[in-house]
Formats: C-alpha cells, sequence, structure tokens
C-alpha cells in the first residue's frame, strides 16, 4: 500500500515542477502573451502596408517607363512589320530599359515564334497574362516566383495611333523584370521588425515582473500572516496600505483574526474554568472520601462480630463508599478528558507483560484466557492501556460470561497497527444497545445497573483509546459473546524496531504458542469469525503462562 | 512494624488513614501540619513518611525537601490532585512514590510495603550478581561506587544519595552502556507489583543527576537516549 504512494509522489512533483504553476509564473507568462500578441500584430499589419506600397509603386513606375519607350519606339516600326523589324523594336526596348534591367519580348499576331533562347532570360508568359493582354488589350501585371526569385511580369498591348480610332494593334510588349532589390527592401523590414520586437519582448519582462511583485507581495504577506495563525500566534496582523482590493483583503484578514483571537481566548477561559473546577471538585470530594475509604476495611472486618442488622448497614456503607471512590475517579478522568488535559506519557512496553500486569493486579489471572504473543513492543502510555484493558476485562466478566478471552495480535511488519480483542462467552449484547455501549452513563440492563461500575468505564476506555490516536469497535460474535476491538496505531519506526532488534524475542515467544495449539493469528481470525470452540483448547495455554510470570 | 508519621491538615482523613494503618499493626504518629511534622521527627524516629501535598503554612514539597535535606528517609506523598503537575512536582521534590486520595487501607498498606522493600538496600542477599567479584569498589570517571558499603563518592566526598537513588545507580552502573527503558527500570529497579508510573523513574533521575553530574544540563554519567530511556556511561 505504501510503495505504491511513494513511487507515485516524485512523478506528481516533476509534473507540477515541469509547468509554471506559480503566480508569479503565470502573470509573466501572461504579460509577454500579451507583448508578443500585440508585437506580432503591429509588426504584420505593418509589414503587409509596406510591402504592398514598395511593390506598387516599383509596378506603377515600370508600367510607366515601359510604356513612355513603347509609345516612342513603336511608330518607329514599320507596318505589317518583318520578323527583323520586331526583333530590331525589341532590342531596343531592350537596350531602353539597361537601366531597369529588363527583359523584353514582343509578340507581332501572326508573325512566327521567334527563337527566344537568345534572350539572357526567356520570357514566359502564363496564359490568363496572355489572353488579358491579346484579346482583351489591356496591360496586365502578375508578380511571378521564379527560381525563388521574384519577377514581375508586364504584358501590355501596343495601340494604334495612326488611324482615328485607337485601335488594338496585334503588337503585345511583355517584359520581365526582377523585384530583388524591392523584396530586399521588404526583407529589411522584417528583419527590422524582428529586431524589434525581441528586445521589446524581453523589455516587457522586467513590468511584467515589477507587477507580479507588486501583486504578489501582499500575497505573500497574507500567505506568511495566515500561517503564522496557524501556528497559534493569534495576535498576528497585516499592515493595509492605499484603498485597492489587497487593502480591503488585508482588512478582511485583520477583521478575521481578532474575532479568531477573541474566541479563542473565550475558549481558553472557559477551558480553565472546566479544568479549575474538576480540579476543585476532585479536591473537595476526595477529601472526606479518603478518609471514608481509608477505613471502609476495618468496617468490613468488624461488621461479623456486629448484630446483623448493623452489619448488613455497615457492609453497606462499605460497599457504597468504594463506588462512589471510583465513580468520582472516574468523572475526574472523564473530565480531564473533556478539560484536553489528559496527557500521553509514551513509552515503549512489552503489550503482553503490560496486560498481564493490568490482569495480576486485578487477579483476574485466574478468570481470563489469554493469548499473548511475547516480543510485541510498542510505544505507548501504559497507565492508560492498563484502563483499556481493566475496563474491557471487567466489563466483560461483569456483563458477559466466562470464559473471557484476551486476544493480543502480534502487527505483522508495515502494519503499523496492534490489535488487541477482549472476547467473552455471554449472550452477547443486545444489538439495539450496540451503538451505544461507549456513551457515558448508558446502561444496557437496567436491572443490573447498580450492579457495577459507574457506567463510565467504557467511556473512558473509548477515550484513553482516541488519546493513543487508535479506535475501538463492539460487536456480537456469531453464536453469543461480544468482542471488543482495540487498534492503536504503530508510529512507522516503532514497527521497524518490532520487526528488527527484538525478533529473537519473538522467535523464542512463538514457539510455546504454537504447541498450544493455533497460532496466534489463526486465533484471532477464529474469534473475528466468531468461533467460540477455540476457547476449551486454549485453557491450558493461559496456565502455562500465568506459571511463568 | 514500621512507624509511619503522617503529616495531612484534614482531622477526618487524620484520623481514618491513623485507624486503619494502626488496625494493620503500624505504629503511626499524626501532625496536622508540615511544622509539627518536623517537630515530631526527630523524637519520633518513622520508618517512613506519608505526606499530604496541600498543607497549611509549609507545604508539602517544601517539608518533603526539608526532610530530604537532613535524613534519607523514605516518602509517600498523599495527594487529592490526580494531575499529573502535582505528581511530578512531588516527584521531583524527592518523594519515593505518590498515593492518589481516596485510597483504601490495604492499597496504603501495600504502598507503604513497597516503598519500604525497595528501599532497604539490598544488605541482605539482594545484592544480586555483581558480589562475588573481590573488587566491589568501582570507579567511573570521579564517580566512586562501593558495592558492598553502598557508598557513593565523587571527587574523594560522599554523595548523600536517597535509596531509590541509590538503587538506581548501583543498578545502571552494574552494567555500563546498556540501554533500559523507563519501563525495565520500573521493572527492575522499583519492582512494582501494582502498576508504575514512568514518571517515577524521571524525577529520580533528575534527582540523581543534580547529585553526581558536574552539570545536569548535560550529564555525563546517566545519559538520556532520546525515545527509549537511559543508560549509566560511556564515559
Amino acid at each position: 500500500m505504501k510503495r505504491p504512494r511513494s513511487a507515485g509522489r516524485p512523478r506528481r512533483g516533476t509534473l507540477t515542477r515541469s509547468l509554471p504553476r506559480g503566480l508569479r509564473a503565470r502573470l509573466v507568462v501572461a504579460f509577454l502573451l500579451v507583448a508578443a500578441v500585440s508585437a506580432l500584430t503591429t509588426a504584420a499589419l505593418t509589414y503587409r502596408e509596406a510591402r504592398n506600397a514598395i511593390l506598387q509603386r516599383s509596378q506603377d513606375t515600370a508600367i510607366k517607363d515601359l510604356r513612355g519607350q513603347v509609345n516612342s519606339l513603336a511608330p518607329d516600326l514599320a507596318v505589317p512589320p518583318t520578323r527583323a523589324d520586331v526583333d530590331e523594336f525589341s532590342r531596343q526596348l531592350d537596350r531602353s530599359g539597361k537601366a531597369r534591367d529588363w527583359d523584353v519580348y514582343v509578340q507581332y499576331k501572326g508573325l512566327a515564334e521567334n527563337d527566344r533562347s537568345q534572350l539572357r532570360n526567356p520570357v514566359i508568359v502564363p496564359a490568363e497574362l496572355r489572353e488579358s493582354v491579346e484579346t482583351r488589350h489591356v496591360t496586365a501585371f502578375q508578380r511571378v516566383d521564379r527560381d525563388g526569385e521574384p519577377w514581375l511580369l508586364i504584358g501590355m498591348p501596343v495601340m494604334q495611333s495612326q488611324t482615328e480610332t485607337r485601335t488594338a494593334s496585334p503588337l503585345s510588349v511583355y517584359a520581365q523584370l526582377p523585384l530583388r532589390a524591392e523584396e530586399a527592401n521588404v526583407e529589411a523590414l522584417v528583419s527590422a521588425a524582428q529586431r524589434g520586437a525581441l528586445p521589446v519582448l524581453g523589455l516587457a519582462v522586467v513590468p511584467a515582473l515589477l507587477a507580479a511583485r507588486g501583486v504578489l507581495r501582499p500575497v505573500r504577506g497574507l500567505r506568511q500572516a495566515a500561517g503564522r495563525i496557524a501556528e497559534g500566534k493569534l495576535e498576528t496582523r497585516l499592515e493595509v496600505k492605499g484603498a485597492d482590493e489587497l487593502a480591503d483583503l488585508s482588512r478582511t484578514f485583520n477583521d478575521m483574526a481578532a474575532k479568531l483571537e477573541e474566541s479563542v481566548a473565550d475558549l481558553r477561559r472557559m477551558e480553565a474554568n472546566a479544568r479549575r473546577f474538576a480540579a476543585d471538585v476532585s479536591h473537595e470530594l476526595r477529601t472526606p472520601l479518603a478518609a471514608m475509604t481509608a477505613v471502609t476495611d476495618v468496617l468490613d472486618e468488624d461488621a461479623d462480630a456486629l448484630d446483623p442488622d448493623t452489619a448488613s448497614a455497615v457492609r453497606l456503607i462499605s460497599q457504597e463508599t468504594g463506588k462512589l471512590a471510583r465513580m468520582v475517579e472516574d468523572l475526574m478522568e472523564v473530565s480531564r478528558f473533556d478539560a484536553g488535559a489528559a496527557a500521553l506519557h509514551l513509552d515503549e512496553v512489552d503489550v503482553a507483560e503490560t496486560i498481564r500486569k493490568t490482569l495480576q493486579a486485578r487477579a483476574w489471572q485466574g478468570r481470563v484466557c489469554t493469548e499473548l504473543p511475547d516480543g510485541v513492543r510498542a510505544r505507548l502510555d501504559p497507565r492508560r492501556l492498563d484502563v483499556v484493558v481493566a475496563n474491557l476485562v471487567g466489563n466483560a466478566l461483569h456483563h458477559g460470561g466466562e470464559p473471557v478471552r484476551v486476544l493480543l495480535r502480534a502487527p505483522e511488519p508495515g502494519d503499523g497497527r496492534l490489535v488487541i480483542r477482549i472476547v467473552d462467552s455471554g449472550p452477547g449484547i443486545d444489538p439495539e444497545v450496540l451503538p451505544h455501549v461507549f456513551d457515558r452513563f448508558y446502561k444496557a440492563d437496567s436491572a443490573r445497573a447498580r450492579s457495577e461500575g459507574s457506567g463510565l468505564g467504557l467511556a473512558i476506555a473509548m477515550e484513553n483509546v482516541r488519546l493513543h490516536g487508535g479506535t475501538m469497535r463492539a460487536a456480537n460474535c456469531p453464536d453469543g459473546g461480544a468482542v471488543f476491538t482495540v487498534e492503536l496505531p504503530l508510529p512507522e519506526q516503532e514497527t521497524g524496531t518490532a520487526a528488527g532488534p527484538p525478533e529473537a524475542a519473538g522467535e523464542t515467544g512463538r514457539a510455546p504458542a504454537d504447541e498450544n495449539g493455533p497460532a496466534d493469528t489463526d486465533g484471532g481470525q477464529d474469534t473475528a469469525g466468531g468461533g467460540d470452540h477455540p476457547a476449551k483448547s486454549q485453557a491450558a495455554a493461559p496456565a502455562g503462562k500465568a506459571d511463568q510470570t | 512494624m514500621p512507624r509511619v508519621l503522617l503529616i495531612e491538615d484534614d482531622a477526618a482523613v487524620r484520623d481514618g488513614v491513623t485507624l486503619a494503618l494502626r488496625r494493620r499493626g503500624h505504629e503511626v504518629a499524626a501532625a496536622a501540619s508540615g511544622e509539627d511534622g518536623l517537630d515530631l521527627l526527630p523524637a519520633f524516629r518513622p520508618d517512613i513518611v506519608l505526606l499530604d501535598l496541600m498543607l497549611p503554612g509549609k507545604d508539602g514539597f517544601e517539608v518533603c525537601r526539608r526532610i530530604r535535606a537532613d535524613r534519607q528517609l523514605p516518602i509517600i506523598m498523599l495527594t487529592a490532585r490526580g494531575d499529573d503537575l502535582d505528581v511530578v512536582l512531588g516527584l521531583e521534590a524527592g518523594a519515593d512514590d505518590y498515593i492518589v486520595k481516596p485510597a483504601r487501607g490495604e492499597v496504603l498498606e501495600a504502598r507503604i510495603r513497597a516503598v519500604l522493600r525497595r528501599t532497604a538496600l539490598p544488605a541482605d542477599g539482594d545484592t544480586g550478581p555483581a558480589e562475588p567479584g573481590p573488587a566491589p569498589v568501582e570507579t567511573y570517571g570521579e564517580l566512586t561506587v562501593d558495592r558492598a558499603g553502598l557508598v557513593v563518592s565523587k571527587g574523594g566526598t560522599d554523595l548523600p544519595l536517597a535509596p531509590s537513588e541509590m538503587k538506581l545507580l548501583l543498578f545502571l552502573s552494574a552494567t555500563p552502556g546498556q540501554v533500559f527503558s523507563r519501563q525495565q527500570l520500573l521493572e527492575h529497579v522499583w519492582e512494582h507489583s501494582y502498576h508504575g508510573d514512568a514518571r517515577l523513574v524521571d524525577a529520580c533521575v533528575m534527582r540523581l543527576r543534580t547529585k553526581i553530574e558536574d552539570t545536569p544540563r548535560s550529564p555525563r554519567y546517566v545519559q538520556t537516549v532520546r525515545g527509549f530511556g537511559y543508560r549509566f556511561g560511556p564515559l
């Protein structure tokens, strides 16, 4: 059960470490995102606009230049031109455009295509462009990508202006010119945008950190203050600065701390009062009881010599004094629990030995069968364990039926629990009563109510078990008899030492248990299943053990 | 039969306890205040003192210290306050045991006998296996333990150890370096037949340290093993 948990923990740890979870990290990341988005959007829009403007201007000038050249050279062209005329025209155009470094190709409808290979860069005209120029007679241009280089392709029909009406001549001029320079300009723009955006992003970290600090400092203060309050330093207050939401939060926190301090002080006062009252009552009740209790055995001894009525009166007084004394003790114990004044004095003890002593001190060894494996050491308060066992065994002897068995189960290594069962062979507990057996002053059988005990015994046993952090349950065996199960937690290191050094003691302890028949774990399961039968076979076991002690 | 000095301010308790103990054959002298008790001490020469904690004038703690200063007399605190604090304070003031009121006559009797039995120093056969060797005087640092003469001296001066302190020191120093839990010490040194209290051990160790250690805060001879118990040395 522990292994997978310990294996799972580091995985979760690395997961949280890989994600920025802190408030500061989130604030900075959000800030950077906003800065990045706005910088990118601005850059992208600027880039688009600037690029369009640059390209537009170069197109316009190129078209204007080409038209100017065509208009000045076209009238010299013979009509209809020969192949040579057209070539000459195109060469002239080409030469005139040297400054622009364009390639020109002239097409005259009806004249055969000439060999384009003599041109430096063959002008390849896409069909749509050719169609819009030659059929629809409009000037068209297109940006094309050739061998990864941007080119502007211009198609221009030549108008015949000799006649009255301007008609389209069969002559068209195509020119292609590289946009390398323009592209370089645009690229410079992009890199300028990049060079600008990165430092801006870097710079954005500074205000982001400052903003984060501004928010986080009060938050950190709040966290530390809450931590101090949790430690019990209730006088902790925050400094209220400004009038923002954080100041409101600080003010509310201070109000809360003040209220908390006040109510805790009230509680403490009440607790101190309750404690003092318990101590006073204890003292005032105990003093007369001390005088009475000291002499009750004197009364008992002398009762035989008195006349019968006086004798029974004396015995009654003696008996009731004892009961009253026990009741006062129990009440004191309960009030100590209620006042939170019950302290745990932990000590490492041999559990079997402690239980045996409890039985011995009350002369119960003869009436109780035990199954106590040796070598079970645990860190607990022996005085409180004594109270628990004594109450449960006493309860079993008085209200249940003999034989009563006390079973201790040695904890498995790593189990972390010590289990003690007290089983009686009586009629069991009424199912209606079962949920209330640990209530104070709850008497299972009103006819037996005054027979023994104050009705506080089981409640006190329960409180003692709880003080150890353990649990206590009452149940019935299927074939009669009640089982009280006490489970006490063993701290981690304690199970370790129990598995370690006292191994030898455990071994020697187990051997006689095996001789006696059922091994201790089997015995425990039998009782859980409700079997009453092993009781007989075990009867020999405690006798042997009692001799040892 | 043991002679018992009872110091108790409440007349009813005084009479009741006196009656119960007399019936059991003890010789009892009763005092109503600490001052009276201290006055009675030299003439009556009791074997054991039963001391109430809440007394008018000098309270039980003070009386306990005064008795302890003069003589090594076993003292049982008789307290109506069963609270831990009172018990611990009483034990630290030098009491050998405590009884929470109310207690029956036979309980008083049993506790008195238990304290007397274990404070009777191991002169008669109870001395254990350390005896047969020819060198019963052992030296640990500045501390000299004479097991036969039951004298502990430090730097040449004899130390006035109370019986339970002496027994604890003898037991611990018999196996230097070995760790004993409070429960083990309770079982071996105090020989409790009833259910013992580990605070007896702590209080006794504290008193022993104030007598044998140079600086009781950082003990050299009786060391605490955290979470387990005590051991003698190693020096």
